[in-house]
């Protein structure tokens, strides 16, 4: 069976491949959304966070032999670690001031974290396996299934889900809404406002480590990987609006896709046509798929 | 006022002795290639003050026009055989072309996503550069050479004999002046832009937009202007670069410079005139060193001055100069005024 002149599985296989790619940005613009909410900083270290995530989990392979699954909760934990300590001791002396010095200072320790790594490890790739239990494929007739593939998309989508389960539906999420919306008052009733920013700050960071995690076997793991896709990740960000969690996680999806069928049809295109869609929207709906504000 | 004027005084004493220094570099034993070098990035650091210190808006995509101007003027001059002033002419043109239309995109947003705009666009004209045919790919544009300018003064070619009989004319003399005469009308050229009445309504954007708005002006045409002057300046300076250097490559067009010139900026001093400048010398001056010598981390250093430049020096270096005139006026001024008090 043939589709557009493709074989389908060929066809099916970009798309899986999009939808892939869709998951990490959906993970990725849902953290930055997040700390935007509540730190009111755009997170330009998020892509240099999700490489360390990657490297933990290359680096506790090849060192100690701890396999993919103890990485998968190991990785968020240290990162997120990190994360405390940068609220800590950077950002927080940020809050009173322009929202562009967060981008910048962010900028700065995303250019500290790929010097270390690119010194450290070189420009080159580093291969990580796939897990034993998802190595192989399943056949399901129409299409042959790589298994990590599928497994990658499932799990991106239980942690969005998650996430924007516990912000929306949860008294923790209320909270942190509120916190979005008023800081003082919140403060006033009692909750721990600072606290709260920086475990907020960790988590946003920990699920960037976890997308690291979840890519290793995808792609190589390189210094690189991070800055390539946090500035895909900025446009998707732009065309859905940082406004909502779901907004975040349909667009990531949908752009991810959109991607993959480029990838088909025009390949030349593929790397930019993101973009392409970013300055369409600004065009049509300056305040982006999701936005609240003008 | 008196801190006015006093100001002033000491502000035209460092632009003339920073003049009078770049003038002599070259017989000074300064490396001329080095200096012109640091000069076309502080045209494009001036260009991108433009638009962060005078009307608050941060690009985070400047690359995408310096690169864009760098790979026209390389193209025009070497493979079309165009000579160098026409060449940077049209180099500047394309370049503000591009900043029109990214222009017209990116105000449609403001602040932080204005920024994150103008980074994602920026981004598809790297792409653009990596695929399209004329750009030589991975390898870039080499050998660009810089012709003769009118078609009689070869910038090239040696002058013989010594200055004044005495100083030895050292090479790329003749290149080394058109740049810095550039240099330096750029520098006048912002500095008019500001004190215009133009300028004025810029700055007011910058400090209070809806209240522009509200006086009636169309902050989107303003801002829009001023984004197209900028990229007009900062394609100049990557022109220039091209003729200076004999080449354009993709690193001209990367996000890492577009950061670059957002830090020289930050580091010299935003909204200041000289600012950039130092800034621009202090970046290049540094990346010149410190690359035989420390190599890979340089990426690493440039990082730590970002980090410490935005939570602890945010003034940069002109800045806070100004502000330390300004308290050391404030307080002979109250001095003044208790001493009249006793008498």
């Amino acid at each position: 069976m043939e589709i557009f002149g493709l074989p389908l599985q060929a066809f099916l296989g970009q798309l899986l491949l999009g939808l892939v790619n869709g998951s990490f940005y959906a993970m990725l613009s849902l953290g930055l959304a997040v700390i935007f909410g509540l730190l009111g900083i755009v997170n330009f270290a998020h892509g240099a966070l999700y490489m360390v995530g990657a490297y933990v989990a290359w680096f506790s392979l090849e060192k100690f032999g701890l396999n993919y699954w103890v990485a998968l909760v190991l990785a968020p934990l240290i990162v997120g670690a990190v994360g405390v300590v940068i609220e800590r001791t950077l950002l927080r002396h940020l809050y009173r001031i322009d929202p562009i010095y967060g981008l910048l200072l962010t900028f700065g320790l995303a250019l500290i974290a790929e010097g270390l790594f690119r010194r450290e490890f070189g420009v080159s790739g580093q291969s990580y396996p796939v897990p034993e239990l998802l190595q192989g494929s399943t056949d399901l007739g129409f299409m042959i299934l790589p298994n990590y593939r599928a497994w990658v998309v499932f799990a991106s989508l239980v942690v969005c889900l998650g996430t924007w389960f516990t912000i929306e539906r949860t008294r923790l999420g209320a909270t942190l809404r509120a916190g979005t919306e008023n800081p003082n008052l919140v403060q006033a009733f009692g909750i721990n406002v600072p606290l709260m920013v920086m475990l907020t700050y960790a988590a946003g960071a920990g699920l960037a480590a976890l997308a690291g995690v979840l890519a290793a076997p995808v792609i190589q793991v390189n210094p690189l990987m991070g800055s390539n896709l946090i500035i895909i990740v900025f446009a998707v960000v732009v065309i859905g609006g940082m406004g909502s969690i779901l907004g975040s996680i349909l667009t990531g999806i949908g752009l991810g896709l959109i991607e993959g069928l480029t990838k088909v049809f025009y390949p030349e295109a593929s790397s930019i046509v993101v973009f392409v869609i970013m300055a369409i929207v600004l065009m049509v709906r300056p305040a982006g798929l999701f936005g609240k504000e003008a | 006022m008196a801190a006015d004027i006093q100001t002033s005084k000491l502000a035209r004493l460092g632009l003339v002795a920073g003049l009078a220094l770049l003038v002599a570099a070259p017989f000074i034993g300064l490396y001329p290639v080095f200096v012109m070098t640091a000069l076309c990035y502080a045209i494009f650091a001036c260009a991108f003050n433009l638009l962060l210190g005078y009307t608050g808006l941060l690009s985070f995509g400047h690359a995408a026009y310096f690169a864009t101007a760098a790979y026209a003027t390389g193209w025009l001059v070497r493979s079309a055989g165009l000579p160098p002033e026409l060449g940077v002419l049209a180099g500047v043109v394309i370049a503000a072309a591009v900043g029109l239309v990214v222009g017209l995109i990116a105000i449609r947003r403001q602040g932080i996503y204005f920024a994150m705009t103008t980074l994602a666009l920026a981004q598809m004209v790297y792409f653009v550069f990596l695929q399209a045919p004329f750009t030589g790919g991975e390898d870039g544009l080499q050998g660009v050479p810089r012709g003769k300018l009118l078609g009689t003064i070869s910038l090239v070619s040696q002058p013989q004999g010594k200055l004044f009989g005495v100083l030895p004319v050292p090479d790329d003399v003749v290149m080394y002046f058109v740049v810095l005469a550039v240099f330096v009308a750029v520098f006048l050229f912002v500095r008019r832009i500001v004190h215009s009445p133009y300028g004025q309504v810029l700055k007011a954007i910058r400090e209070n937009e809806p209240r522009a708005i509200s006086l009636g002006y169309d902050v989107d045409r303003y801002k829009l202007l001023a984004f197209v002057l900028s990229t007009a300046l900062a394609g100049l300076g990557g022109s220039l670069k091209t003729l200076v250097l004999g080449f354009a490559t993709l690193s001209d067009a990367h996000w890492s410079l577009s950061g670059e010139v957002v830090l020289m900026t930050l580091l010299g001093g935003m909204g200041t005139f000289a600012g950039p400048v130092l800034g621009a010398f202090t970046i290049i001056g540094l990346q010149n060193m410190l690359a035989d010598q420390v190599g890979e981390w340089v990426t690493v250093i440039i990082g730590v001055i970002f980090v410490v430049c935005v939570v602890a020096f945010r003034r940069g270096f002109v800045g806070e100069l100004l502000a330390w005139q300004q308290r050391r006026a404030n307080y002979t001024a109250e001095h003044a005024v208790s001493k009249e008090e006793k008498s």
